[in-house]
C-alpha cells in the first residue's frame, strides 16, 4: 500500500488528472488548515500551473515520474525560487529567494506540485512548531498536542491529508519526531545522501533533508527522487542511489526479515521512558522477531552523553549560520540611525526567545578560552558516540529505539521549561552526531489515540537496510491504515 | 621628571654623558594577494576588477540564507605552486575555518579562511639589495604560512572617508569571495628598504607564478606591517604595531622609516608604545592611529562544516612542483654567477619573467649575455615603454636581436648604424641582416678605400690639418666626423682611427 503510487497508478489510468488531484488537496488545505495551521505559504496558483504541466505531459502520452502531479508540502526552511521562503522568522518575513533549492528543483523536475509552505519551530529549532514566529500548528491526532517540531508542519500537512508527502529537515530529530507524533513515516537519510544546498542551515554538519510520507513505500519513492551527488553541495556524497521503491517490492512475504539482525539501544530504554511508549515499543519489538528478526540488546554506552554535545555542537554553528540575519541585504531591517544599533534592534525583533537562547550558547562555547572546554570537548564525545555505533553494526544490521520517549504533548506544556523540551529529542539526536540514517513509522497508539513512532536506525548509506525492516514491519501491521478523527 | 632623566640635566659637563642606546627596528609583513583566477573563490562569479558595483555576484557571495560554498580548484593549485616557491611545507591534511565578526562588508558576517591548519607554512624566501656602489647582499627572510581565504566586498561611505562619520555607506560586493592567498613572514626585517625589497620579491616570484598579478593600485597585493623598536641586543620584542593602507613599495618604505622613527622617539622620551593599528597617510608622510589593538578581538574560530577537509597527495604536490617555472633569485644567481653580470643589470632583467625569457633567448641565440642585457635594459624597454607595448608582442624576437648583436661584434656595421636601424627592427621585425644589406649600410673596412677618403679630406681642409698638426688635438674628431659624413656613418670607427691617426701624424 502505497499513497503515491494509487495516486499514480489513478492519473495514469485517465481517473483523475493532475490538475483534479491538486484541485482536491487545495481544498482540503482551506477546509482543515485553519484548525491544523500546518502552512505557512499556500501556493495554490504554482500548484496548479505545474499540476497542469503534468497534465499536458499525460496528454501527450509522455511518461511520468512517480512523483508526477503528487502534491506535496515543503517546509519553509528550504528555498524556493520567488516564494517566500521565512524558516518561520519574523527576520526572514516576505524574502523571497532568488535561487531554488537542489531538492525542490529536483521535484519540479519529477513533476511533484508543491502546494505550499510548511510551518516549523524558528530556523528549526524546536521540538514542537510552538517556536514559529507564526502560528502554532496543531497534531491533528489532538489538536491541543503539538505535532513534534521542528518539521511540525509537514508532519501534520501529511497526517491530516493536507498533502500527499511533504519535506522537512532534521538536525536533531526534526524529521523523526513530528513523524512519531502525527503518526506518519519519516526518514533522515545519511548525512550527505541529499543535497543541502538551498536548505537554510540550522547546524550544517546535522542538518539533512529528508521525506515525511503516509507509508515506507511513499518514502522510498521520495528519497530516490531526492537522493545523490550535488556539486553544488561539497558534503554530499557521490555514491550511486540505489532504487530503494524496488528493493522493498522485492521482499518474501513469508518470513521478510530472515537473517536480519535488529539490536535494542538498551540505553534508550531507561528512566523517563513512557509506560505506554515501552509496551508499543516491545510489541514491535517482538513483530520483529516474528517476521524473521533475530533480536539482541545492544549497549552504546555514550548515548546519554549525545544531548549535551549537540546542545554544543549545534547552537556553535548556528550562532555563526544565523549571524548574516544583519538587515544589511535582505530580510528584516530595524531603521536606526547607527550601523550598531541597526545590526541591535534588527537582530533583537527578528529572531523569537528559543533561536537567540542558542545563538548565545553557541557565542559563549567557541569564545577564547571556552572553546577546548566546550566545542572540542563536544567533538570528542561525537567521535566516541559514532564509535560506539560502528561497534554496534558489527554485531547487528540495525539498530531499534522509540523515537521520542513519550506520545505528543500538549501545546504550552513545556515552552517554560527548555530543557525539558530538549530530553524530547535524546532519542534522535545521537544519530545526527554520527550522520547515520535512521526512520520513524508509528507503531501503535496509546489509549488517548495518540500515535507513538519505532526508530529504526542504519548504517552509513543503508537507507534500503531501515526501510525494508520498516516496510517489512508495516505491511503487517495496521497502524498506517488509521485516519485521524474527523477535521471538522 | 624621571630620576634618570634629572640625573643627566645635572651632570658636571665635564663628565661624558653615557652612550646613547641604539635602537633596533623588528619588521615582520603580512600579506594579501589576490590569486588571479576567473572566478572567485566559492562560486561562479567572475572577478574582473572595475565591474559597475555588485554587478559581479551571486546568492553565494553574498550570503544569501541557505547557500553553500564549493571550493575553486584553480584556488587550491594556485596557492600550493605559491607556498612551493616560497619553500614552504605543503600541508597535507589542511582545512577552512570560519572568522567571525560582524561588518557590512563581510556578506555571512563571518570569513571562510584558514586558521590553525594552513594549506602551508615554514618557508622562506630570498632577498637581494644592491647598495650605491653596486654591492649585493643577500638575505633569508622566512615565511610563517600561507593560507587562503576568501576577501570581504568594499564600503563606499557619503561624507567621510570612513565609516564613522559619514551620512551612510554603500556596499560594494563585487569583491566578495574573491580569492585571497595570506603570507605571513617571520619577524625578519630590520629596515624598510628590506621590507620593500621583501616584497617586492616577493610579487615578482607571483607574477613570474602567474597566481596573482601584484597589481598594488587595484589591491591584488597589499601589505600589512608589524613593527616595534628595541634596544639593540635586547633578546624580547618591543610593542607590536600594524601600520596599513601602503600602496607601493616606496610608501612600504617610508612608512617604515617614518614609524622606525616615531617609536624610538617615544622610547628615548619614555613613553610607552601603544599597540595599535595606524594608517600611512600618502599626503602628509605619516601614520595616524586608527585603533587600538589592546584587548585583541575574538574572532570565534571554528572548523569550516560546508567544506571538506583538503586533502593532498605527495603526487599532486610533486605534479605541481614540476609545473614551477625558474624563480627570479635563481635567474639572478645564474645570471650573475654564470653570464658574468653585475647584480644590478641581473636585478633590472628578472624584474620581470617575460623580460628574462626575452634575454635568456637571445643569449641562446649566440648574443653576448653583456651585450643582450645592454640593449634589452636600454633602448628596448624604452621603445617598450613609450609604445605600452609588452615584450611577448615585439616583433623583433631574441633570435633576430642576437644576429644584430653578431654583426656588431663581426664588424659587418657599427654600433651607430645598429641604433638606427632598431626602431624599424623593433616595428617590423625581420632579419636584420637583410635590412643590412637591402640599406647598403654594411660597415666599410677596407683600409685602402678609407686611405682614399681620408686623403681626400685632408686635401680639402689644409687649415684644419695645420692646426691639428700645431698640438691642436680637438680637431682629431672633426676628421672623424667628416668621414662618417662622407661614409654615411658606414666607416668601421676602429679602422677610421687608425688610419686617421696615422695620416694626420703625417
Amino acid at each position: 500500500m502505497s499513497l503515491l503510487k494509487n495516486l499514480g497508478r489513478q492519473l495514469r489510468a485517465g481517473e483523475l488528472s493532475a490538475t483534479e488531484l491538486t484541485q482536491a488537496y487545495l481544498s482540503r488545505i482551506e477546509r482543515h488548515d485553519p484548525q491544523v495551521r500546518a502552512y505557512l505559504h499556500v501556493t495554490a496558483e504554482q500548484a496548479l500551473r505545474q499540476a497542469g504541466r503534468v497534465d499536458a505531459q499525460l496528454a501527450q502520452g509522455e511518461p511520468l515520474h512517480p512523483l508526477a502531479g503528487i502534491p506535496m508540502g515543503i517546509k519553509d526552511n528550504l528555498c524556493t525560487q520567488g516564494i517566500p521562503t521565512t524558516c518561520a522568522s519574523k527576520v526572514l518575513a516576505g524574502f523571497c529567494p532568488p535561487y531554488e533549492s537542489t531538492v525542490t528543483a529536483q521535484l519540479s523536475a519529477c513533476g511533484a506540485v508543491m502546494v505550499g509552505k510548511t510551518n516549523l519551530d524558528e530556523f528549526a529549532m524546536g521540538s514542537s512548531t510552538e517556536n514559529s514566529a507564526y502560528q502554532v500548528t496543531a497534531n491533528p491526532w489532538d489538536l491541543k498536542c503539538v505535532p513534534g517540531g521542528s518539521s511540525g508542519g509537514s508532519g501534520a500537512a501529511v497526517a491530516a491529508g493536507l498533502c500527499a508527502a511533504a519535506l522537512g529537515s532534521d538536525t536533531g530529530g526534526s524529521i523523526r519526531l513530528p513523524a512519531a507524533f502525527c503518526g506518519v513515516v519519516g526518514l533522515k537519510p545519511t548525512y550527505g545522501r541529499v543535497s543541502r544546498y538551498g536548505l537554510v542551515a540550522y547546524a550544517s554538519s546535522l542538518d539533512q533533508i529528508g521525506p515525511l510520507t503516509p507509508t515506507v513505500m511513499d518514502a522510498a519513492l521520495v528519497l530516490e527522487a531526492i537522493a545523490g551527488h550535488d556539486p553544488k553541495d561539497s558534503t554530499s556524497l557521490a555514491t550511486d542511489v540505489p532504487r530503494y521503491s524496488e528493493t522493498l517490492e522485492s521482499l518474501s512475504e513469508t518470513q521478510p526479515l530472515a537473517g536480519r539482525r535488529v539490536g535494542l539501544v538498551q540505553e534508550t530504554l531507561g528512566e523517563g521512558l513512557d509506560p505506554e511508549v515501552n509496551t508499543l515499543f516491545q510489541q514491535a519489538v517482538a513483530h520483529l522477531a516474528s517476521l524473521g528478526a533475530e533480536i539482541t540488546i545492544i549497549s552504546c554506552p555514550r548515548f546519554a552523553y549525545g544531548l549535551p554535545a549537540y546542545y554544543i555542537l549545534a547552537p556553535s554553528e548556528a550562532s555563526a549560520n544565523l549571524a548574516r540575519y544583519d538587515g544589511v541585504r535582505y530580510g528584516l531591517r530595524a531603521p536606526e540611525a547607527t550601523l550598531l544599533a541597526m545590526y541591535q534592534a534588527t537582530r533583537a525583533q527578528g529572531f523569537g526567545p528559543e533561536v537567540k537562547r542558542r545563538i548565545m550558547l553557541g557565542t559563549y562555547t567557541l569564545s577564547a578560552g571556552y572553546y577546548d572546554a566546550y566545542y572540542l570537548k563536544a567533538q570528542k564525545v561525537r567521535t566516541l558516540i559514532k564509535e560506539d555505533f560502528e561497534a554496534a553494526f558489527t554485531q547487528v544490521d540495525v539498530l531499534v529505539s522509540p523515537t521520542a520517549p513519550t506520545p505528543a504533548f500538549k501545546a504550552g506544556e513545556k515552552t517554560a521549561d527548555p530543557l525539558s523540551m530538549y530530553l524530547t529529542d535524546l532519542m534522535t539526536i545521537p544519530v545526527n552526531l554520527a550522520g547515520l540514517p535512521a526512520l520513524s513509522l508509528p507503531c501503535g497508539f496509546t489509549a488517548d489515540g495518540l500515535p507513538v513512532g519505532l526508530q529504526i536506525i542504519g548504517r552509513p548509506l543503508a537507507e534500503a537496510d531501515i526501510l525494508q525492516v520498516a516496510y517489512a514491519y508495516e505491511q503487517t501491521t495496521p497502524w498506517h491504515h488509521r485516519q485521524p478523527p474527523d477535521l471538522s | 621628571m624621571k630620576p634618570t632623566e634629572c640625573s643627566f640635566l645635572f651632570w658636571p659637563m665635564s663628565i661624558a654623558a653615557p652612550p646613547r642606546t641604539q635602537y633596533e627596528a623588528v619588521i615582520g609583513l603580512e600579506t594579501h594577494c589576490q590569486l588571479s583566477t576567473a572566478t572567485k573563490i566559492f562560486c561562479g562569479c567572475p572577478t574582473t576588477f572595475g565591474a559597475p558595483a555588485n554587478s559581479q555576484t551571486c546568492p553565494i557571495c553574498l550570503g544569501m540564507p541557505g547557500v553553500l560554498p564549493v571550493l575553486n580548484a584553480t584556488v587550491l593549485e594556485y596557492a600550493v605552486k605559491a607556498a612551493l616557491a616560497l619553500n614552504c611545507q605543503i600541508a597535507p591534511h589542511s582545512k577552512f575555518d570560519r572568522k567571525q565578526y560582524f561588518y557590512p562588508d563581510l556578506p555571512k558576517n563571518y570569513q571562510i579562511s584558514q586558521y590553525d591548519l594552513p594549506i602551508a607554512q615554514q618557508g622562506w624566501l630570498e632577498i637581494e639589495l644592491v647598495d650605491e656602489q653596486g654591492q649585493s647582499s643577500r638575505k633569508r627572510i622566512t615565511i610563517e604560512r600561507l593560507h587562503m581565504e576568501e576577501d570581504a566586498g568594499k564600503l563606499v561611505h557619503a561624507g567621510a572617508d570612513r565609516l564613522a562619520g559619514s551620512d551612510y555607506s554603500l556596499v560594494d560586493y563585487n569583491r566578495a569571495g574573491v580569492p585571497l592567498c595570506e603570507i605571513v613572514s617571520g619577524p625578519d626585517m630590520r629596515s624598510g628598504v628590506e621590507a620593500a625589497e621583501y616584497a617586492q620579491e616577493l610579487r615578482r616570484i607571483l607574477r613570474y607564478l602567474g597566481v596573482c598579478d601584484g597589481n598594488m593600485q587595484e589591491g591584488s597585493l597589499r601589505c600589512d606591517v608589524n613593527i616595534s623598536v628595541r634596544p639593540v641586543g635586547s633578546p624580547v620584542f618591543g610593542t607590536k604595531v600594524e601600520i596599513k593602507n601602503m600602496n607601493s613599495f616606496s610608501a612600504i618604505q617610508r612608512a617604515i622609516d617614518y614609524e622606525i622613527e616615531r617609536q624610538t622617539q617615544a622610547l628615548e622620551a619614555g613613553e610607552r608604545i601603544r599597540q595599535e593599528t595606524r594608517l600611512w597617510e600618502e599626503g602628509s608622510q605619516r601614520t595616524i592611529s586608527m585603533r587600538s589593538k589592546e584587548g585583541s578581538s575574538d574572532y570565534r574560530y571554528f572548523p569550516e562544516p560546508d567544506l571538506p577537509p583538503i586533502e593532498l597527495t605527495p603526487a599532486q604536490i610533486d605534479h605541481w612542483r614540476e609545473e614551477l617555472p625558474q624563480l627570479p633569485a635563481q635567474k639572478r644567481h645564474h645570471y650573475e654567477e654564470v653570464l658574468g653580470l653585475s647584480a644590478y643589470d641581473a636585478r633590472v632583467l628578472t624584474d620581470e619573467r617575460p623580460a628574462a625569457e626575452y634575454f635568456e633567448a637571445t643569449v641562446a641565440a649566440g648574443a653576448d649575455p653583456k651585450q643582450a642585457s645592454n640593449w634589452i635594459s636600454g633602448d628596448i624597454t624604452a621603445y617598450l615603454k613609450a609604445h605600452k607595448l609588452d615584450i611577448q608582442a615585439l616583433p623583433l624576437r631574441p633570435a633576430g636581436l642576437a644576429e644584430l648583436l653578431g654583426l656588431i661584434q663581426a664588424g659587418t656595421i657599427s654600433g651607430k648604424i645598429a641604433k638606427e636601424l632598431l626602431p624599424e627592427l623593433l616595428s617590423q621585425g625581420g632579419s636584420p641582416l637583410a635590412l643590412v644589406e637591402a640599406k647598403g649600410l654594411t660597415q666599410l673596412s677596407d683600409p685602402a678605400a678609407l686611405e682614399a677618403i681620408i686623403d681626400e679630406l685632408m686635401v680639402a681642409h689644409p687649415r684644419e690639418l695645420e692646426q691639428y698638426r700645431a698640438g691642436k688635438n680637438k680637431l682629431f674628431g672633426f676628421f672623424v666626423g667628416q668621414v662618417m659624413k662622407k661614409t654615411g656613418g658606414r666607416a668601421d670607427p676602429r679602422l677610421t682611427n687608425d688610419l686617421l691617426k696615422a695620416k694626420l701624424e703625417g
